[in-house]
């Protein structure tokens, strides 16, 4: 291959990581708004509805308002780690976007373990919060960071494990071969949110605490904490903290998709409902998760942290164990284990 | 030169330079922010020598896990920087000798290194080819195939090991009051309210 080729094949590259980019981030930006939209309407409000028809452009509005701010750096704060954090968290959560297959071949880098770099990836998004919190030499921030960083080390355990059981019954750690092992005759019958249905709410459950969302937002629980590790932020180094935020949400929100909800797989296998993109399913079922993440974070109440703990470690960490075992005995003993 | 030539001699110069920014910086938690970088630029020597898997495991286990909590020990500490440095020259030359104690043994034992019979035709026989048998697959089949018993004793090490720490540390102390959430649970109208109809003049 001489240098020509390579260069096309990283501008291809280069284009395609670019397009993403940007569709990603203005599907962000309308996330956002329906998130605050969810909000408002189960506690009977109006919501966002000033900025565009229907208050459409609202996020696009902060987003000028908070570029446009100074940033203010405290004078006690470790400068370089405290302006190197919000990058870290924003730049890690789009970086796992890079092998997320959103339709079949729709993928920037096909690697062999992606699952396990989605993982990776999103047990480095606890590295944000903690310089952040360490940084901002406040003690409100440096709280947070200590509760953040023992609550997001908790719950990957138990989301490692249920990736686990997903991984046995796909034989793959592809994640376009983990939505192929779920297509068959049967449409959604044949996803494996059905067969491993505790194994999905115990993956829920945990993508909230590993977010940082409510009910499990004790990072930057306001009644207790003021703002939590982002206390000391504001102006473009905020805008990048929530935005990390959102992408780890929606990048939880694929990941169930893909591993449980059948990725781009049509609900119903025959025609009027196979000639839809695959592109369409997918961006429906990543909206059906994230709804579901809304309704969680407007009807719940916030969890104590000991209670957050022993939820982690007592209930899903046994539960996601013996599951492992069950699943790979059904799988062994009735051959239905992939070759 | 060829693009992974380029990326070794980045990843390479990098992991060397943050490996010596970690015991070089002034401040114990940048060096534990060095050592981060020194942790994911060597999973980035792994994936160019193909072996992703371990790459990714080295990124989970060392980054998203171990070194948090170094991280989270660092944090809390209160070191006076000042007072630490001051007896510096006093501890160099004992630091020195044990350095050079220490250096002198390695090349006497590197000096000494014969590699096994059974090394040289192992090396000479070609790897399984790409393709054919993926990264998880080839390390699964020796662990949990080839070795599985020993894998398992080593399995059985730690788990003594953990229990260890666990009796070491276990306290029960009388005056702790503890929550019970599984008879919270189980509490009822029924069980936690006693409705007694009280007569007027009576009382309980």
């Amino acid at each position: 291959m001489n240098w020509q080729d390579t260069l096309i094949q990283v501008l291809i590259i280069l284009g395609q990581s670019l397009a993403l980019l940007v569709a990603l981030l203005v599907f962000i930006a309308f996330i956002l708004l329906a998130d605050r939209k969810i909000w408002a309407a189960v506690q009977l409000r109006r919501g966002p509805n000033v900025v565009g028809p229907f208050g459409l452009f609202q996020s696009f509005a902060d987003l000028l308002k908070f570029v446009f701010k100074e940033p203010t750096i405290p004078a006690g704060a470790n400068k370089a780690i405290f302006l190197l954090a919000p990058l870290v968290t924003c730049v890690l959560a789009l970086a796992a976007w890079a092998v997320v297959p959103l339709a079949k071949g729709w993928v920037i880098a096909d690697l062999n373990v992606g699952v396990l770099y989605i993982f990776a990836i999103s047990s480095l998004g606890v590295y944000g919060i903690i310089m952040g919190g360490w940084a901002s030499n406040s003690k409100y921030p440096f709280l947070a960071a200590l509760r953040s960083a023992a609550q997001m080390v908790s719950y990957e355990v138990s989301i490692g494990f249920v990736i686990i059981t997903v991984l046995m019954c796909a034989g793959s750690l592809n994640l376009s071969a983990i939505v192929e092992a779920q297509n068959g005759r049967f449409g959604f019958l044949n996803w494996y949110v059905l067969p491993l249905l505790p194994m999905f709410v115990i993956f829920f459950i945990s993508a909230l605490a590993e977010t940082n969302r409510p009910p499990f937002d004790l990072v930057e629980a306001e009644s207790e904490l003021v703002a939590g590790f982002m206390t000391e932020y504001g102006s473009t180094p905020y805008l990048l903290f929530m935005l990390g935020e959102y992408v780890a949400i929606m990048t939880m929100c694929a990941m169930a998709t893909i591993l449980f909800l059948g990725g781009w797989l049509s609900p119903l296998p025959f025609p009027p409902f196979t000639w839809v993109p695959g592109l369409v399913w997918f961006v429906i079922k990543l909206c059906f998760m994230f709804f579901l993440f809304a309704m969680a974070k407007a009807m719940v109440p916030r969890y104590r942290y000991d209670q957050l703990m022993r939820l982690g470690w007592k209930v899903f960490l046994p539960i996601s164990l013996v599951a492992v075992v069950v699943v790979a005995s059904v799988l062994h003993f009735t051959g239905m284990a992939p070759r | 030169m060829n693009v992974a030539a380029a990326f070794f001699y980045l990843f390479a110069f990098v992991l060397v330079a943050s490996a010596f920014m970690v015991i070089s910086s002034r401040n114990p938690v940048q060096s534990v922010l060095f050592l981060i970088l020194a942790f994911v630029n060597a999973a980035g020597l792994f994936i160019l020598i193909g072996a992703e898997f371990l790459a990714l495991i080295l990124v989970v286990v060392y980054v998203g896990a171990v070194a948090v909590l170094f991280l989270f020990v660092v944090m809390m500490l209160d070191v006076d920087f000042v007072e630490l440095r001051q007896g510096f020259l006093q501890y160099l030359p004992v630091g020195l000798v044990v350095g050079l104690i220490f250096l002198a043994e390695l090349v006497l034992v590197a000096g000494a290194w014969v590699a096994g019979p059974g090394v040289a035709s192992a090396v000479a026989s070609a790897p399984p080819t790409a393709g054919d048998v993926g990264n998880v697959q080839a390390i699964g089949r020796v662990l949990y195939t080839d070795y599985i018993y020993f894998f398992q004793a080593a399995g059985f090490v730690l788990l003594v090991a953990m229990i260890g720490a666990i009796v070491l540390t276990l306290r029960h102390k009388v005056n702790v009051k503890r929550q019970n959430v599984s008879a919270q649970v189980a509490r009822t109208a029924k069980s936690a309210m006693d409705v007694v109809k009280v007569r007027p003049g009576q009382g309980l």
